[in-house]
């Protein structure tokens, strides 16, 4: 009896992610009454626009410059010109405590495109915000070969991978991104390894052992019908490899 | 400082040591004192093919070990004196090389040689790791057929990544192709891969191609290195290698077939 309960329960709430863009005040002062003059001046630019906007408050500068500011202060100036603080960034210690106790989160640097942190010197910095800038930067790391890829021989892009010259039979060339292959492959190439399956693999002269996009892959016997000497490109199309000339 | 060259191919019987004793005595009759090294340790034939297999005393492992001194080990060839070996030992194992000893031995010889040539075991261990890894120049033993050309492709990975100049960031070794017991007459039936086509999975610079040639094994049981044998295409291909690894332009022989005149279409080639 009490099992069947559950199962007709229809469910209510879900969690789920997403980004949106909120306006940050980036702070370069500590100056309170010159930051009060300055948003001022702004509002009154637009008025409406800024009226109950949501504000991202962002510390990074001033920490940088080892700049103290009492949070509390600066939270109720902005709420005097009509904004609605939604958190802090770039925070130390004390001023994320600050935050917290007035029900404001503490968000990461994540996706700033402000990276001042860096160019502080590394005392100043009593925020984990340095390591969390990393991965912002790691994204894009595409590799140039080139020399000719030997039987044997692997190379691995955590981009694209760019060769400019042969990928002998025995190589294995692999990308979490696209590849492209200015001479001939006879290795194997696998792109999009990490499960990217819009990436692709370009090549002037197929004779591959083996291709693979996001792990679905064909050997050479598969490819035998594609005649050699000539420019195609590899896609992923609905779990099928895809070859076409360019 | 001497150039150190290594004769390398990943497989074996494609005539390393054949050239590597050729090769040496090129460079010596041409004027520049020259070593060559065997580096096959355990399975040393360097010193029959030039021909002072009974003259050895001590090897290369006995001068790593201390046991020998570098000029004590060295045998100055009979028939040209700008030429000496340094043997592999037959009584040890590869692992009886290391790269510091190795590393002080071509030191030492760079001294007072012009070029030293490492004739490198088959395989990728340890022997021929270390006959390449202080190679300045590399020659690429390779047959024209399949599993040679892959062998030698994947020697070539190795040179470029595991040598000392590739771990210092420095100039990396150049590189050169030899292709040895070509056949002109059995790549026009198409049993053998044409110049062309090695070359195009290769990618790499010819320095020259060495005829399959009767003269090779007979050079080698008389212990006569073969480019002495100036009648012979062999000797006559090496001598051109020599000539333009030096730097001169010769034209590339021994790749069309020959054509046979009149008298040898009646008496036969020899």
């Amino acid at each position: 009896m009490s099992t069947g309960a559950p199962t007709s329960q229809k469910t209510a709430l879900e969690f789920k992610s997403t980004s949106l863009t909120v306006p940050v005040l980036l702070l370069a002062s500590n100056d309170i009454s010159l930051i009060d003059q300055q948003l001022k001046e702004k509002v009154v630019q637009a008025p409406e626009f800024f009226k109950n906007s949501p504000l991202l408050i962002d510390l990074q500068k001033l920490n940088a410059q080892n700049l103290p500011i009492d949070f509390a202060e600066i939270v109720a100036i902005v709420r005097q010109h009509g904004f609605m603080p939604v958190g802090v960034r770039g925070g130390n210690e004390q001023q994320n405590g600050d935050a917290l106790a007035m029900n404001l989160p503490q968000h990461s640097l994540h996706g700033s495109n402000a990276p001042l942190v860096n160019k502080a010197p590394a005392k100043t910095l009593p925020t984990p915000a340095p390591e969390e800038q990393k991965p912002a930067n790691q994204s894009i790391e595409n590799k140039l070969v080139t020399q000719p890829i030997r039987s044997g021989q692997r190379v691995y892009a955590k981009g694209d991978l760019i060769v400019t010259a042969t990928v002998s039979a025995g190589a294995e060339i692999m990308a979490e991104g696209n590849i492209h292959i200015y001479g001939s492959l006879r290795g194997r190439a696998l792109a999009g390894v990490l499960g990217n399956v819009n990436s692709r693999i370009f090549c002037s002269d197929l004779q591959a052992e083996l291709i693979s996009i996001a792990g679905i892959y064909q050997l050479s016997d598969d490819l035998s019908k594609h005649p050699a000497h000539k420019p195609v490109q590899i896609s992923l199309d609905n779990q099928t490899l895809i070859i076409k000339d360019i | 400082m001497a150039r150190i060259i290594v004769v390398t191919s990943g497989k074996g019987g494609v005539g390393k040591t054949t050239t590597s004793a050729a090769i040496a005595m090129g460079l010596a009759k041409r004027g520049h004192k020259t070593a060559v090294i065997d580096f096959d340790v355990g399975l040393r034939n360097l010193d029959l093919i030039m021909g002072c297999e009974r003259r050895v005393v001590y090897d290369l492992v006995n001068v790593i070990n201390n046991e020998a001194t570098l000029n004590q080990a060295l045998i100055r060839d009979k028939r040209c004196d700008q030429l000496f070996i340094l043997p592999a030992s037959q009584t040890r194992d590869k692992d009886a090389l290391t790269t510091e000893g190795v590393g002080k031995i071509l030191e030492e010889l760079s001294k007072d040689f012009k070029y030293i040539v490492c004739d490198s075991p088959a395989g990728i261990e340890r022997g021929a790791t270390l006959a390449m890894y202080f190679a300045d120049d590399a020659f690429v033993v390779t047959n024209p057929e399949v599993s040679s050309v892959r062998d030698s492709d994947r020697m070539l990975g190795i040179l470029s990544s595991k040598s000392r100049r590739a771990e210092n960031g420095e100039e990396p070794i150049k590189e050169y192709l030899l292709l040895s017991r070509y056949s002109p007459d059995r790549v026009k039936l198409g049993e053998m891969l044409s110049v062309d086509d090695v070359q195009e999975i290769l990618s790499l610079h010819l320095l020259g191609v060495i005829p399959e040639s009767k003269s090779v094994l007979n050079a080698s049981n008389s212990g006569t290195p073969v480019i002495l044998d100036e009648q012979s295409d062999a000797g006559q291909a090496y001598t051109d290698i020599v000539a333009r690894y030096l730097g001169e332009t010769k034209p590339h022989r021994f790749i069309e077939e020959e054509k046979k005149g009149l008298f040898s279409k009646l008496f036969g080639s020899k």
